[in-house]
């Protein structure tokens, strides 16, 4: 970080003044558990009894061996309890609202991950749970919205804009500005505004520490490759977390091509889009000449977000990480090719990470080595993937 | 002496408090909103926010996502706004205060929209989502082109940050009267008398009170302890409801001169 809250000209806090002091708050409560050796001991505590870590690393033979090239390594991030990598976030951040003696959390979600493992947080810690939805999303990831239910969240469809991700996190954002005292707003991912990329960024950052150690412990070196999907950026930035100070390491976030960025109907932010203001914070955004924000695509409804984490753009600028893209078509052939190779079905988000893998081990030699950030698991994306190939079927037609 | 200065001069002469109206540009369209103005202007309202339309309104309420979204549908523009503002400039001495939301200012380019806007008419800018400690990156834009940046106050700030945020105010000092979206409430927040009596006591600039009020009691109310006060998502309703542009601006202009009326008791 360049100076408080921003990364290079990334970052920052822009949001509506009432927010402000909340967000001062917030920081200095987190500065305060982030340097208290109880809180993190807590914390340590339930990822390892409650979530379930150290996650596993993997090394994905069958896959490796069909690729033909470099060794192909999965952080299991779908073993984690409620079956994604948000928890470890989620965790931290209701640890810091029952510090803050708030009583209610909120989120946004897009998949329902984020959302899922805000609700288990609060049925956890006894929290009052709003959980806002687009309905679009609502309507592709149905299981998700029931097991929230189940959990004693409620689920408040957002029907404005693409009523998507982006138009939960408006919702989100405008309820809160009318009751911030009492509620903590739990974002999902490394955008919003300071402290949430620094904040959401640490709690993940078990991913990549433990991956690091992991490969040490398996290989005797570092990895040549770590691979994350990128949508906020959240399970990307958990991961290159741990390699960061690792030069030699390459460190490649995976946007969503969805039906190609030389069509309207992606969300490769960083590959697409030009710096604007989102959501509390200055990135990389997709948008129209007039500063409109615009609505997204992707097949995958965690990476559909016009958006991404403003570190992210930082590390892009100076050269540190590499984004590229997956489009959709390459991302359920991803899907289809890791259940039925390895007998792990990936969520959506992370078969792009995986899809990207497949394209670059070919070319690599043997005795290289990549991780892919697994992020989370795909049962929730039955719907997405059997509605995709039915479409697919039909232009055949 | 700049226009927002002469016209709280003005006021204060005639025993009133300001009124300031927020309308939504481009909603419908364009050419209703300079009517709707003009006619304002000379119905009793005294300072004009234009509101931008942005597609992720964030603080705002259903009344004026809406609003927004059909100025967007109308295919409203930063640069249509700018040349409205210089219309209007040439047939009214109103103030006019830019109401955005950053990204559309980001997206223009700070420093052209900054000399555009001086080169229309446009007095201040409020942008929404740019708290005191992003300022930087706009006020010396503004500075060097003569135009203000109306800081926001919220029932949430405490008193040593609100005296920070006033320090060095121009033109005015807008006082959010409660923590909430933008929207027209049936009530004022409990403690708003005390709020706006500390603020203006250290506040080198008016201070002007808005959001949620709905009708000329509310208005008296408020203003009873304000400088002047804001009108926004009531004014905005009556256009998105109304049967036709022209019904729009006739109905606004009722509620404008109620206003005003109640402002000057």
């Amino acid at each position: 970080m360049t100076q408080k809250g921003h990364y290079g000209i990334y970052g920052g806090q822009y949001v509506a003044e009432t927010l402000m002091p909340a967000l001062t708050e917030l920081e200095a409560a987190y500065i305060k558990c982030k340097n208290d050796p109880a809180f993190q001991k807590e914390f340590n505590e339930y990822l390892i009894d409650y979530v379930g870590r150290a996650s596993p690393l993997y090394h994905a033979k069958r896959l490796s061996d069909r690729c033909g090239g470099a060794a192909i390594y999965l952080k299991r991030e779908d073993l984690n309890h409620t079956g994604a990598h948000k928890v470890n976030n989620t965790l931290g951040q209701a640890l810091l609202a029952k510090f803050m003696g708030k009583k209610r959390l909120i989120a946004e979600t897009g998949a329902g991950m984020h959302g899922v493992a805000t609700a288990t947080v609060a049925a956890l810690f006894g929290f009052e749970c709003e959980v806002f939805m687009g309905s679009e999303d609502i309507r592709r990831q149905a299981p998700n919205v029931q097991r929230m239910l189940t959990l004693g969240a409620k689920v408040t469809p957002v029907d404005s804009g693409s009523a998507t991700l982006k138009d939960a996190m408006n919702e989100a954002l405008r309820n809160w500005i009318s009751t911030v005292e009492n509620t903590f707003y739990v974002i999902g991912t490394v955008a919003g505004p300071h402290p949430y990329p620094e904040m959401v960024r640490d709690f993940q950052s078990v991913i990549g520490k433990e991956a690091r150690e992991q490969i040490l412990e398996k290989t005797g070196r570092l990895p040549d490759e770590v691979i994350a999907c990128v949508g906020g950026g959240s399970n990307a930035m958990g991961i290159f977390a741990g390699f960061i100070e690792d030069k030699a390491v390459k460190l490649i976030g995976v946007e969503a091509g969805g039906q190609g960025i030389d069509t309207a109907y992606h969300a490769a932010s960083i590959n697409a889009g030009r710096v604007g203001v989102l959501h509390g914070s200055k990135s990389y955004l997709l948008q129209d000449k007039h500063g409109q924000v615009n609505q997204t695509h992707s097949v995958s409804a965690g990476l559909d977000y016009p958006g991404v984490g403003p570190e992210h753009s930082y590390l892009n600028d100076i050269g540190r990480a590499e984004y590229t893209v997956i489009n959709d078509k390459e991302a359920i052939e991803a899907f289809d090719l890791l259940s039925r190779l390895e007998g792990i079905i990936p969520a959506l988000e992370s078969s792009h990470a995986i899809a990207e893998a497949m394209r670059r081990a070919p070319s690599m030699s043997k005795d290289k080595i990549i991780i892919v950030n697994l992020s989370g698991r795909g049962d929730k994306d039955m719907q997405s993937v059997l509605e995709f190939k039915q479409q697919m079927a039909a232009e055949v037609k | 002496m700049n226009r927002i200065a002469q016209t709280f001069k003005k006021c204060a002469d005639e025993k009133r408090k300001a009124l300031v109206i927020f309308v939504s540009a481009g909603n419908p369209d364009l050419a209703t909103t300079e009517k709707l103005i003009v006619q304002a202007a000379e119905a009793g309202a005294d300072i004009v926010e234009l509101g931008v339309p942005f597609s992720d309104p964030m603080a705002d309420g259903p009344v004026i996502q809406e609003a927004s979204m059909r100025a967007l549908q109308s295919g409203t523009t930063l640069v249509d706004i700018i040349a409205m503002s210089a219309r209007i400039r040439k047939v009214s001495a109103i103030p006019m205060v830019l109401f955005s939301y950053y990204n559309v200012i980001l997206s223009y380019g700070v420093e052209k929209a900054a000399a555009d806007c001086q080169a229309a008419g446009i007095d201040a800018w409020l942008t929404v989502d740019v708290p005191f400690e992003e300022s930087a990156e706009i006020v010396p834009h503004l500075s060097k082109h003569g135009l203000f940046l109306i800081p926001l106050v919220a029932p949430t700030t405490p008193e040593a940050r609100a005296r920070q945020i006033v320090k060095n105010a121009q033109g005015f000092v807008y006082y959010i009267t409660v923590a909430g979206v933008t929207g027209a409430r049936k009530q004022l927040s409990v403690n708003l008398e005390e709020r706006l009596n500390e603020l203006r006591k250290f506040s080198p600039v008016p201070v002007v009170a808005g959001f949620g009020i709905s009708s000329p009691e509310m208005a008296a109310k408020t203003a009873a302890c304000a400088d002047g006060i804001v009108v926004g998502s009531a004014l905005v309703k009556i256009m998105n409801e109304a049967t036709s542009p022209a019904s729009g601006i006739s109905k606004s202009l009722e509620l404008i001169r109620g206003l005003a009326a109640a402002l000057k008791k």
